[in-house]
């Protein structure tokens, strides 16, 4: 179970755990909630920008980047890759190009967020115990 | 926004670095909370918040209360890199910068803007560990280091990596001409009008580059008005070869100028003003190999007068030597001034420096001429000192801030000041650069000289076409006591809008059209409204705004050249020449001046006005 948790997650992810202790006994989920907050709002943006004609590059770029950065801040490597796909894309110019790799990142982001309830779950179920036997 | 007050310690030099008081800045709250939570761990105590503002804030409010700033580069209020500069220049604070980009080209802007070390995001927390490494090394060549805790500190720490930090450069400043805050490399870039070569004492001339404005006035600063005397401004900017006299000499002629503007106002008298501005000139000139502006001397002109009126030392000098010294540069500057302004011919404008009294009043009005230079824009804008204090008589300070090309419009602003003098003094001047036709330089002491010259500004069709103008003026009208610079124009803008009902139409209609056109501009400049009351709370970010768009009217309106033929009356000029050196800079040459002012005027009034200022150059960089 704790492989497949660790699996779960990246090392960055790990030292997110790192950081929950005593002092901070909800400190994963809640920096989790905040990711999930800032990223959706965040997604919503750039599907905005993406409607519009003709789209703003800068604007989605600065989105982007700043999803990137929360991302990568929580160790969502693959929502991380697709991110810096996409703003090569914006970089170029190329709409139809970043409206496919959003496609993408998307997919990626669900997925995270699917694990990371599931982590949810489960390190809730297990509770302290875990929390102990994580403990290297 | 979590502000996570920190108790802070004085004493860190046994525990270290166990304590180290590091302040956060980010907005996005994720990594913010982490970095939190991953500096705690390093038992470092933590403040967080995700406004620059703020932080700049707290950094100005004790500058003891922290030894390390990381920051990120990305940031919706400010750039990350003019916060580096500003707590680089302010506070010689070390900065650690942060991004999710890896860059190297950024990489590379913020060792150049002085940040002692780039940390990509996701940050570790061993990344972490080491970074009091830089606090330790910014203040070894202050002689503050005891190698005894450094052992300790290496014991603790256990860590063996550290970043490549490039602070070497440090140990070199000795040598050199210290760039208080820069890192060695942009030390050496920046060299490039100073000598660098410590043992050639014999400068030819120092060039008061911006760079050394820059150390000057965070020297100023560090002192404070009170303090700040040239002697220990120099000692505090470890310039080699730079001489008080060069600096209090040109100060003093800026600060003339700036009397003279307000002088102006009440008086016109010729000598006076040419003194100041004049002086102002000369040391544009050397400004001007800044390559600020190509229209003229008078760029670095403006500019650097600007930036001298800022600093509060200024100010003070000011007040001790008037004339003396401006008239001897006076003979020179003029005739810099002259052929770039064209108009500076007027003498009276800068009245000389003007009495003691007059000085006081620039003193006050210190803090809004950083703002000046905002309107600096217009090259050949004549760069209405903005001495306008806040509170202080000189109601002209408003019209320094008015210095922003559109200055002619800031006219409107003074009515309201208490100094009127000042004020119209400002619009005065602003109105003549813009519509170089100055008439009004009418400078009134007491009138509302805002609601004068305005309309003079406004007769002008000129004048109401700028929006900025108006706005400049209203940001100059600061009357209100706290004219910081920034707020001078957030105050003209208020300003104008009160004045509307004083003034006489076309003063209103240029108000508001300026109203209008920089509401729609300033974010949150809904403060123009409320400009009534103090202009401490345009300065805030209202200034931002509103100096964003001024500066891109002025571009656009290019006011400043015209305005500057005439210069009829002194103020006139005196505003111009800001504009000139002034603008055409980047938000760089504004933010320093912006911060000069800032700075001054923090010591006086509301630290807001600072960040609205703030804003406004930085608006300029993301505009």
């Amino acid at each position: 179970m704790q492989r497949q948790l660790a699996n779960m997650k990246q090392s960055l992810f790990d030292q997110l755990e790192e950081l929950q202790d005593d002092a901070n006994p909800n400190f994963v989920e809640e920096v989790v909630t905040l990711y999930y907050r800032d990223s959706a709002r965040l997604v919503q943006n750039i599907d905005k920008a993406l409607e519009k004609n003709p789209v703003d590059f800068v604007k989605l770029d600065s989105y982007m980047h700043q999803f990137k950065g929360s991302s990568s801040s929580i160790g969502a490597k693959k929502v991380k890759i697709e991110c810096t796909q996409f703003r090569e894309y914006c970089r170029v110019g190329n709409g139809e190009g970043c409206k496919k790799t959003f496609q993408q990142v998307k997919r990626e982001y669900a997925t995270l967020r699917k694990k990371l309830e599931a982590y949810f779950q489960f390190a809730r179920q297990v509770g302290p115990v875990e929390k102990a036997c994580r403990r290297k | 926004m979590t502000v996570e007050k920190i108790r802070g310690e004085n004493e860190n030099s046994d525990n270290f670095p166990v304590g180290l008081r590091v302040l956060a800045v980010d907005d996005d709250p994720l990594c913010l909370k982490l970095l939190e939570t991953l500096l705690k761990k390093c038992q470092y105590h933590v403040t967080i918040t995700s406004q620059a503002r703020m932080a700049l804030k707290m950094l100005r409010e004790n500058k003891d209360r922290f030894d390390l700033v990381i920051s990120d580069v990305h940031m919706p209020d400010m750039d990350g890199f003019k916060l580096l500069e500003l707590v680089g220049l302010e506070m010689d604070l070390p900065v650690i910068m942060l991004s999710a980009n890896s860059d190297p080209k950024n990489v590379m802007k913020g060792v150049t803007h002085g940040a002692c070390d780039y940390l990509v995001k996701p940050v570790r927390l061993e990344e972490l560990r080491n970074i009091w490494q830089h606090v330790l090394r910014k203040k070894k060549p202050d002689s503050k280091i005891q190698n005894k805790s450094t052992d300790q500190v290496k014991a603790n720490l256990g860590s063996g990596d550290g970043h490549g930090s490039p602070m070497t450069g440090n140990t070199d400043q000795n040598g050199k001409i210290n760039r208080k805050r820069k890192d060695e490399d942009d030390e050496s870039e920046d060299n490039g009008n100073e000598s660098e070569d410590p043992g050639a004492q014999k400068k030819p001339r120092v060039v008061w580059s911006i760079e050394l404005h820059r150390k000057f006035v965070g020297a100023v600063n560090q002192l404070g008005i009170e303090k700040a005397v040239p002697k220990r401004i120099l000692d505090l900017m470890n310039v080699e070869g730079l001489t008080r006299e060069n600096k209090y000499r040109l100060y003093l002629k800026r600060i003339s100028q700036q009397a003279n503007m307000v002088a102006a106002l009440g008086v016109k008298d010729s000598h006076f003003m040419r003194i100041g501005s004049f002086d102002g000139l000369g040391d544009f000139r050397t400004l001007a190999g800044q390559g600020r502006h190509p229209n003229v001397a008078l760029s670095p002109y403006t500019s650097g007068m600007l930036g001298r009126l800022n600093s509060p030392a200024n100010v003070n000098l000011l007040n001790i030597t008037p004339s003396p010294l401006i008239q001897p540069s006076y003979a020179q500057n003029s005739s810099n001034s002259i052929t770039p302004l064209g108009k500076m011919q007027n003498p009276n404008l800068f009245q000389g420096i003007p009495s003691s009294l007059e000085l006081d009043q620039l003193q006050q009005n210190k803090g809004p001429t950083g703002i000046v230079n905002f309107n600096a824009f217009d090259d050949s804008r004549i760069f209405t000192s903005n001495f306008t204090d806040p509170g202080t008589t000189v109601g002209s300070s408003s019209n320094l801030l008015n210095g922003t090309p559109n200055n002619p419009l800031s006219d409107g602003g003074f009515g309201n000041q208490p100094c009127n003098n000042m004020a119209s003094f400002s619009s005065e001047s602003f109105n003549a650069g813009i519509n170089g036709t100055i008439e009004s330089s009418k400078m009134q002491p007491n009138s509302l000289l805002s609601s004068e010259p305005f309309n003079n500004s406004l007769s002008d069709p000129y004048l109401r076409n700028n929006t900025i103008d108006i706005i400049s003026s209203t940001t100059m009208a600061l009357p209100i006591g706290d004219s910081r610079e920034m707020q001078c124009q957030e105050g003209l803008v208020g300003d104008v809008r009160n004045m509307n009902q004083q003034r006489q139409n076309n003063y209103e209609h240029s108000s508001k059209s300026g109203f209008g056109s920089l509401n729609p501009r300033i974010p949150s400049n809904g403060v123009v409204g409320s400009m009534n009351q103090k202009m401490d709370m345009f300065v805030n970010g209202r200034l931002g705004g509103g100096g964003s768009t001024l500066m891109q009217h002025n571009e656009n309106q290019n006011l400043l050249t015209e305005s500057r033929a005439r210069s009829n009356d002194s103020l006139f000029f005196e505003h111009q020449k800001m504009q000139g050196g002034f603008v055409p800079q980047s938000c760089d040459s504004l933010d320093d001046m912006v911060n000069a002012m800032i700075k001054r005027e923090q010591d006086e009034s509301i630290p807001s006005c600072d960040f609205g200022f703030d804003d406004y150059s930085f608006g300029q960089g993301t505009i």
